[in-house]
């Protein structure tokens, strides 16, 4: 082949592979997720994922969809920025840390949709959404105080945000209003997904004696740890069963489908408007697993918390909130916190064993 | 049967201009290869990776964005490099050189403090960088430490410290608790270069430290007395050039421009202090300085193509989905190749057979 022939060869099927990206460019709606983690996490991220699939599998051929994972922080404004010129119409970016590069790209692209999760800046094409997660740490708990026979619980933590401190509170109150003497140790892994890290915290905590294990951390590690101990664990953001069949009561599962389908045909519709959702057990956000490797008896009483909190009649941060100090926390919401209280948690309740790191 | 390499008595000037090119395509190449076994087009990849990123404005407006703190902090390397240190902590170098910047840009924020608070706080990041370069040089000179290890665990010690302002003391109070400073008035950021743009000052502090250094290095006794140290220390001492100087000279350097590039990220890019403000420039900086072969503008081109090869394995995962394990993937085989190269231009390979006299 000449040179001349190679080029041409070249720049032809350079341009077919472009024109073939082009033409349906039009018609369809191009949904693009920013991922903190990796798809392959098995968590946060993962379960993120299993919600962009389930967008494809809604509206087929009327939608294209587009992840880039791993993104770090610091980096992402650029990430961001490139979903926008790349003709995406409805861009989710699932991390609290995007918040601000999220808000400045919507700023600059006010014609494309654009959705972040936990976060509290929105804009008028910005919207914000995040799940009741403490809903179901308030029946791990439960079910950990029934279950530990040390009578010492165990919590990895990822970052002392608010959004983690809740959870620890609620998973403790839970455990408390089970179990009154039952202790709490937390450790912080200082990382949204480091499986190496997270299963030294969690070896660190089964140490000390904790026998009932949860985590705020996107892999299944610490769960895996409490497994090759025979103690117990949970499963966070994602079933993790098939990583510890023995080991695990239950899973919190983040349940993104309904939500990510539902915003992406409000776009397709162009009924979408800038809100802010923040969703539990009542709007299928949050999800319980399968209670499994229990006696009848706490699976009953987990069953019973989660009607109840899904009912509204149970809410785990129900008056009087005491934190570590003695003081009784003002009660701003309707007989519980306010849901803003909850949003800014940064006190730990009292009786748990340890200190915010502040 | 072994292979040996040797080395050439006297190294083509022509052949080492070539090394780099031919490193470049033999890395396309493997590539392109394991694209094609993937079932995609190489052609479109390549497209993608490089043509178009290189032809389109926002994209290379990105890539200087983003090669600024590199070769900030690959030049500063190269001082140290030259002269046989090994700093591995610009990382720590840059995170308190921002610290120390946005220390100002805090203390001023809602005050009507004028033009001053900007070099100010540039002036104050080149000092807290250098501060922090100058201990593991100082514990060298003075006990002999081995300052690999101690620039590397002072990384750690850097992000605990920003950690904890961005959690403590320098939280912004209405920020929800989040871990995170107040946004940075106009007065404490770092403006673009062109209106409505991302390129920001920083990138001509970049281009002056390339021309200072390339000044430094080739022209002055300083630059001479660098080359010595490292590249004969004995008889840099009988020319009576005082190693403990020169080591606390280029720690200094190094110091003071990774704690530039920190500063001018956090006042130009970032706009405040937040728990995670580089995605690993400073790591990332020691393979920019290799690539570049300590040379200054070697430097500049590797922190460009280094840079470029990040956002083209952005672009690839949105425009032809191919995971982000394969975009990192092709960074090792182009420094692999790169390395090779050199090895091969300024080595003779020779096989010797089993049983040969040695």
């Amino acid at each position: 082949m000449s040179s001349r022939t190679l080029i041409g060869a070249l720049v032809g099927a350079a341009a077919l592979a472009f024109s073939a990206g082009g033409a349906d460019a039009q018609q369809k709606l191009k949904v693009g997720f920013i991922y903190v983690g990796p798809v392959g996490d098995h968590g946060w991220s993962y379960q993120h994922d299993v919600g962009r699939k389930a967008i494809e599998k809604a509206f087929g051929d009327n939608v294209e969809t587009t992840y880039v994972e791993s993104v770090p922080e610091a980096d992402s404004e650029r990430a961001i920025e490139q979903l926008a010129r790349t003709g995406h119409g409805l861009i989710f970016t699932t991390s609290f840390g995007f918040m601000e590069p999220t808000l400045k790209v919507a700023k600059k692209y006010p014609n494309i949709k654009f959705e972040h999760a936990t976060g509290f800046k929105r804009a008028p094409n910005l919207s914000t959404y995040a799940a009741k997660f403490h809903e179901g740490r308030y029946v791990i708990g439960q079910i950990a105080g029934k279950m530990t026979k040390s009578g010492t619980i165990g919590y990895v933590g990822a970052f002392p945000i608010p959004e983690v401190v809740a959870g620890i509170n609620s998973y403790f109150l839970g455990a408390q209003s089970v179990n009154p003497g039952v202790k709490l140790k937390v450790v912080w892994a200082n990382s949204w997904y480091d499986p190496a890290k997270e299963a030294d915290a969690g070896k660190a905590l089964l140490d000390q004696g904790v026998d009932v294990l949860a985590q705020h951390t996107d892999s299944p590690a610490p769960l895996q740890a409490a497994e090759a101990r025979g103690k117990f664990g949970f499963g966070q953001a994602s079933d993790m069963e098939r990583f510890a069949p023995k080991a695990q009561l239950t899973a919190i599962v983040d349940n993104w489908s309904d939500y990510y389908v539902a915003r992406t045909k409000a776009v397709l519709d162009g009924t979408w408007k800038s809100e802010d959702l923040w969703g539990g057990f009542d709007k299928g956000m949050v999800v319980m697993s399968p209670f499994k490797n229990m006696p009848d008896d706490v699976k009953k009483l987990a069953e019973e918390t989660e009607a109840a909190i899904k009912a509204g009649t149970l809410n785990p941060f129900k008056c009087p909130i005491v934190k570590q100090d003695g003081t009784t926390v003002e009660c701003k919401g309707n007989g519980a916190l306010s849901d803003e209280q909850v949003l800014g948690m940064n006190f730990y309740v009292k009786g748990i064993d340890d200190k915010l790191p502040q | 049967m072994r292979i040996e390499l040797s080395p050439r008595a006297s190294v083509s000037p022509i052949w080492r201009a070539i090394a780099p090119v031919l490193a470049f395509v033999t890395a396309f190449l493997i590539a392109g290869f394991v694209i094609w076994l993937m079932g995609r087009s190489p052609i479109a990849a390549f497209q993608v990776y490089v043509s178009q990123p290189l032809s389109d404005p926002w994209a290379l407006q990105e890539i200087l964005v983003k090669a600024t703190p590199l070769a900030l902090i690959a030049i500063g390397l190269s001082y140290c490099f030259r002269a046989n240190l090994w700093n591995i902590g610009a990382e720590g170098q840059y995170v308190i050189g921002a610290v120390v910047g946005s220390w100002i840009a805090l203390k001023t924020h809602g005050t009507d403090a004028g033009a001053w608070v900007l070099p100010a706080m540039l002036a104050a990041g080149i000092l807290g960088g250098a501060l922090y370069g100058l201990i593991p040089a100082f514990l060298k000179t003075r006990f002999g430490v081995n300052e690999i290890l101690t620039s590397l665990m002072l990384v750690y010690i850097a992000q605990l410290v920003l950690d904890y302002l961005v959690r403590g003391p320098w939280r912004d109070p209405k920020g929800f608790n989040f871990p995170q400073s107040v946004t940075f008035d106009p007065a404490a950021t770092l403006p673009p270069i062109f209106d409505a743009g991302r390129v920001h000052y920083g990138a001509v502090f970049a281009a002056v430290a390339v021309l200072v250094t390339a000044v430094v290095l080739g022209r002055t006794l300083f630059g001479y007395r660098l080359r010595l140290t490292g590249d004969a220390p004995r008889a840099a001492r009988f020319a009576g050039f005082s190693a403990k100087t020169t080591t606390l000279a280029v720690f200094a350097i190094s110091g003071g421009l990774a704690g530039l590039a920190g500063i001018s990220e956090v006042a130009g890019q970032i706009g405040q202090l937040q728990p995670s403000i580089s995605p690993g420039y400073g790591f990332t900086a020691i393979t920019v300085a290799y690539l570049g072969r300590l040379n200054p503008i070697g430097i500049l081109v590797a922190a460009l193509v280094v840079s470029l090869t990040f956002i083209g394995g952005e672009s690839a995962q949105i425009m032809l989905k191919l995971p982000l394990d394969l975009t990192q993937a092709f960074q090792g085989i182009l420094l692999l190749c790169v390395l090779a190269a050199d090895a091969l231009v300024s080595n003779r390979v020779r096989i010797v057979s089993r049983g040969g006299v040695r």
